[in-house]
C-alpha cells in the first residue's frame, strides 16, 4: 500500500510544493439550480496523479462538482482549467475527462467487449488498435472470460469493472468517479478499493472520485476535500483531515469526537491551558490555536486517544474520573460511554488485544480516562 | 388447489366462460354448414370460399390495412417526438399545455374527434383545396392523430424509466448528440417503439366511429363494411372473417406479449 502510493505521489507531495502546477483547477465554481446554490465558489487545486476523494453528505454538491468537470452541467460562475486549458463552452465529448457513472449506465444492448470498445470508436482508431486496447483492459479488470457477456448477465461487482474499464480504455487525463463503489456490498467494497488504487497507480491517470463514505475516502485517496452545502470546508491528506480537522463539521464528519466546551486560561509555550467545567478538572493541550484568556473554545478528543484504566498511570497531563454506563462490544474493538461527575459522557474506545474479556471494565464500574497534551485538538466553540 | 377453493374456481370458471364463450361459438358457427347462424348441420369451409370470392370485403380489409400501416407509422413519429418534449426538453413555455393535449384523444369520445376532423377536413378543402375528397388520406391522417397519444403514452413511460445516463455516457466517451441518439437511446427505447406501433396499428384497424365520420364515398374500411352487412343480418361468412381475425390478433398479441415479457427482463436488471 505504502509503495503504491509512494509510485504515484513523489517523496515532496505536490500540494506541498509551492512551484508544482496543478493539473485541475477549479476557480470559484458555483452552479445555482433556479434560486438554489447546489455548489457555492468551489476553489481547488489537484495534481497529477492523485487520487482526489471529494467526500460529503448526501445532497452536499458533490455530484454536481462532478458533472462540471466532465461537461455535463455548465458552472453558473467561476472556470474549470484542465492541465492549462479553460473548458468553458466545451461539451463533454470534447473534454479530456471520462466519467464513471455511479449507475454504471452500461449500454443494455452491447456485449462487454462492445461497451468498452465504444468510446474508441468515436474516437476513429483502428479495428486492431481498438481490439488490443480492448483485451489489455479487459486482462487488466480481470474480465476478459466476460467478455461476450451482456451486462444484465453479470454480477454488480463485475459491472463495476466494467464500467472502470469503459472509462479507463480511452486514456483520458482525467477520470471522474461518481461514487464508484457505491452499489456493491461491504465486503467487495473493501477488496475493491484496493484493486481501484492498484489500477490507478498501474495507469497513472489522475482521479476524482465522490464518495459519501468517509471510510472510503480515508483509505483510498491522496487527499480529501471535505464538503458540506455546497463549500470545500477542508482540503487535505486523510491524516491531516483525521488528525487536524479545523472544524467541528469536519472532525465530526470523519470518525467520532469528543467535543468539550472550555474557556481558555492561559498559555504556557507550546501547552494551552483550559477550564472545562464539563470534566470539572483543568486541563492541558498542545495547541497553536490563537485564543487570549477567558475565551470560549471547545476541546476535542477522539474516543482512541484516550486511555481508560481501573487505576490511573503515569505519564498522562489529564486524568478525569467517571463510571461506565454502555458497553458496545465491535469485535476488534470495543466502544465505552463513560458518565463524568458533572453529568456529561465521554466517549472511550479500546481496541481488543486480547481474546479473554476479564481485564474490560465492566457497566457500573468506575474507571480513570487518561490522555496526554497532544492527544486532543482546540476548535473555535 | 382445486380441492382447497372449489368457489374459487368455480367462479374463474364462470368468468373464462363468460368472456370466451361468444367467441369460441363464432369460430365454432364459422365452420356450420347451414345459413341458419343458430342451427348447426354439419362440417363446411364454404363460407371460408365465400369470404374470399367477395371482393367488397377484400378490398375493405386491403384499405384498413394500408390506412392501420401507414397511421401507425405516422403515429409512431409524432408520439415519439410528442414523448420526447415532455420528457428531454426540461421546463420549456407550454409544456404542459403540451402534456394535456397529446393525452387528450385517449379520453375525448370518438363520436366527438370524429365529427371535429370531419369538420376539419371540409373547412381546409374549401379554404385551400387539400385534402381533395375524403378517403384513405383523411382516415389516415384521423387515425393518426389519436394513435399519436398513444404512442406518445407509451414512449413516455420508457423514456421516464431510461436513465438520462445512458445518454450521458454516450456523450462522455465521444459520441455526437445525434450518434447518442441512433446508437444508444433508439436500441434502448426499441421495445417501447415496436409496442407503440402495435398498439396505433389495431387501434386504427379497430376503428369504426371516427372512420365513418372522415370516410367518403367508395373508401369503406373493413369495420364499416361488417357494421353495414350485420345490420342486414348475421351471415355466417362475418364469422368466418371474424374468425380470420381472431387467429392473426391472437399470433402478433402473442409476439408482442413474448418480445414485451424479453425486453421487461433486460430493463429490470
Ligand atoms: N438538475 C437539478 N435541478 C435542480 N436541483 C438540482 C439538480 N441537480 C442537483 N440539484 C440539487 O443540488 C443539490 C446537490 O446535488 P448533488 O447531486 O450534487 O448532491 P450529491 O452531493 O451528489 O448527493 P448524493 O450523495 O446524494 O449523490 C441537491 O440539493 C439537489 O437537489
Ligand atoms: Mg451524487
Amino acid at each position: 500500500m505504502t509503495e503504491l502510493s509512494t509510485a504515484t505521489i513523489p517523496a515532496v507531495p505536490p500540494w506541498a510544493d509551492p512551484e508544482a502546477q496543478p493539473f485541475l483547477r477549479l476557480d470559484g465554481v458555483s452552479k445555482s439550480f433556479g434560486g438554489f446554490e447546489a455548489v457555492r465558489g468551489v476553489s481547488l487545486d489537484i495534481y497529477r496523479g492523485e487520487l482526489f476523494c471529494l467526500l460529503g453528505g448526501s445532497g452536499c454538491g458533490k455530484s454536481t462538482l462532478l458533472r462540471m468537470l466532465a461537461g455535463f452541467e455548465r458552472p453558473s460562475a467561476g472556470r474549470v482549467l484542465i492541465d492549462g486549458e479553460d473548458q468553458a463552452g466545451r461539451a463533454p465529448h470534447a473534454r479530456p475527462t471520462n466519467m464513471m457513472f455511479q449507475s454504471y449506465a452500461l449500454f443494455p444492448h452491447m456485449s462487454v467487449e462492445k461497451n468498452i470498445a465504444y468510446g474508441l470508436k468515436r474516437d476513429g482508431l483502428p479495428r486492431a488498435e481498438i481490439a488490443t486496447r480492448v483485451a489489455d483492459i479487459l486482462s487488466l479488470v480481470q474480465m476478459t472470460p466476460f467478455a461476450k457477456r451482456k451486462p444484465d448477465q453479470l454480477s454488480g461487482g463485475q459491472r463495476q469493472r466494467v464500467a472502470l474499464a469503459r472509462a479507463l480504455v480511452k486514456r483520458p487525463k482525467l477520470l471522474l468517479l461518481d461514487e464508484p463503489l457505491g452499489a456493491l456490498d461491504r465486503k467487495l467494497r473493501e477488496e475493491t478499493q484496493f484493486e481501484l488504487k492498484k489500477i490507478q497507480a498501474e495507469v497513472g491517470i489522475t482521479f476524482v472520485v465522490v464518495t459519501h463514505d468517509q471510510e472510503e475516502a480515508m483509505t483510498l485517496s491522496s487527499r480529501i476535500g471535505v464538503m458540506n452545502a455546497g463549500e470545500i470546508v477542508q482540503v487535505g491528506t486523510p491524516h491531516e483531515i483525521y488528525e487536524h480537522p479545523h472544524s467541528r463539521f469536519v472532525a465530526n464528519f470523519i470518525g467520532s469526537v469528543n467535543c468539550i466546551e472550555g474557556r481558555v486560561t492561559g498559555r504556557e509555550g507550546a501547552l494551552l491551558r483550559l477550564a472545562c467545567p464539563d470534566l470539572g478538572a483543568e486541563v492541558t493541550v498542545e495547541s497553536g490555536f490563537e485564543a487570549g484568556a477567558g475565551e470560549r473554545v471547545a476541546l476535542a478528543l477522539r474516543p482512541e486517544k484516550i486511555a481508560m484504566g481501573r487505576a490511573a498511570r503515569p505519564g498522562f497531563e489529564n486524568t478525569v474520573t467517571g463510571r461506565i454506563e454502555e458497553v458496545a462490544y465491535m469485535g476488534n474493538l470495543t466502544i465505552f460511554q463513560v458518565g463524568l461527575d458533572s453529568g456529561a459522557r465521554l466517549r472511550v474506545t479500546q481496541s481488543n488485544t486480547t481474546r479473554t474479556d476479564a481485564e474490560v471494565p465492566r457497566i457500573g464500574e468506575t474507571v480513570q480516562l487518561q490522555w496526554s497534551g497532544a492527544a486532543g485538538f482546540v476548535l473555535a466553540a | 388447489m382445486r380441492q382447497k377453493f372449489p368457489v374459487m374456481t368455480a367462479i374463474a370458471v364462470l368468468g373464462f366462460v363468460f368472456l370466451y364463450a361468444p367467441i369460441l361459438s363464432l369460430i365454432v358457427f364459422s365452420f356450420n354448414e347451414s345459413r341458419l347462424v343458430t342451427v348447426w348441420s354439419g362440417f363446411s369451409l364454404k363460407w371460408y370460399g365465400e369470404l374470399f370470392r367477395d371482393t367488397q370485403i377484400l378490398e375493405a380489409a386491403w384499405l384498413s390495412l394500408k390506412i392501420a400501416g401507414l397511421s401507425a407509422s405516422l403515429a409512431l413519429v409524432i408520439g415519439t417526438l410528442a414523448a420526447f418534449a415532455l420528457v428531454r426538453f426540461g421546463r420549456f413555455r407550454g409544456r404542459m399545455a403540451l402534456g394535456v393535449m397529446v393525452s387528450a384523444p385517449l379520453v375525448m369520445p370518438e363520436v366527438i374527434v370524429g365529427l371535429s376532423l370531419l369538420l376539419l377536413f371540409v373547412s381546409m378543402e374549401g379554404l385551400i383545396g387539400w385534402p381533395g375528397g375524403r378517403g384513405l388520406l383523411t382516415i389516415t391522417i384521423a387515425h393518426a392523430t389519436f394513435g399519436a397519444a398513444f404512442v406518445a403514452v407509451v414512449i413516455q413511460s420508457r423514456l421516464v424509466t431510461m436513465e438520462m445516463d445512458l445518454e450521458e455516457a454516450a456523450l462522455d466517451l465521444g459520441a455526437r448528440p445525434l450518434r447518442v441518439f441512433f446508437d444508444v437511446t433508439l436500441p434502448v427505447i426499441a421495445p417501447a417503439l415496436v409496442s407503440g406501433w402495435l398498439l396505433a396499428f389495431t387501434l386504427s384497424l379497430d376503428d369504426l366511429v371516427i372512420a365513418s365520420f372522415v370516410s367518403g364515398p367508395g373508401a369503406s374500411t373493413l369495420p364499416m363494411v361488417i357494421f353495414s352487412k350485420v345490420r342486414l343480418g348475421v351471415s355466417p361468412d362475418v364469422n368466418a372473417l371474424a374468425t380470420l381475425i381472431i387467429v392473426i390478433v391472437s399470433i402478433a398479441v402473442t409476439i408482442a406479449a413474448l418480445h414485451i415479457t424479453r425486453s421487461n427482463k433486460h430493463a429490470a436488471r
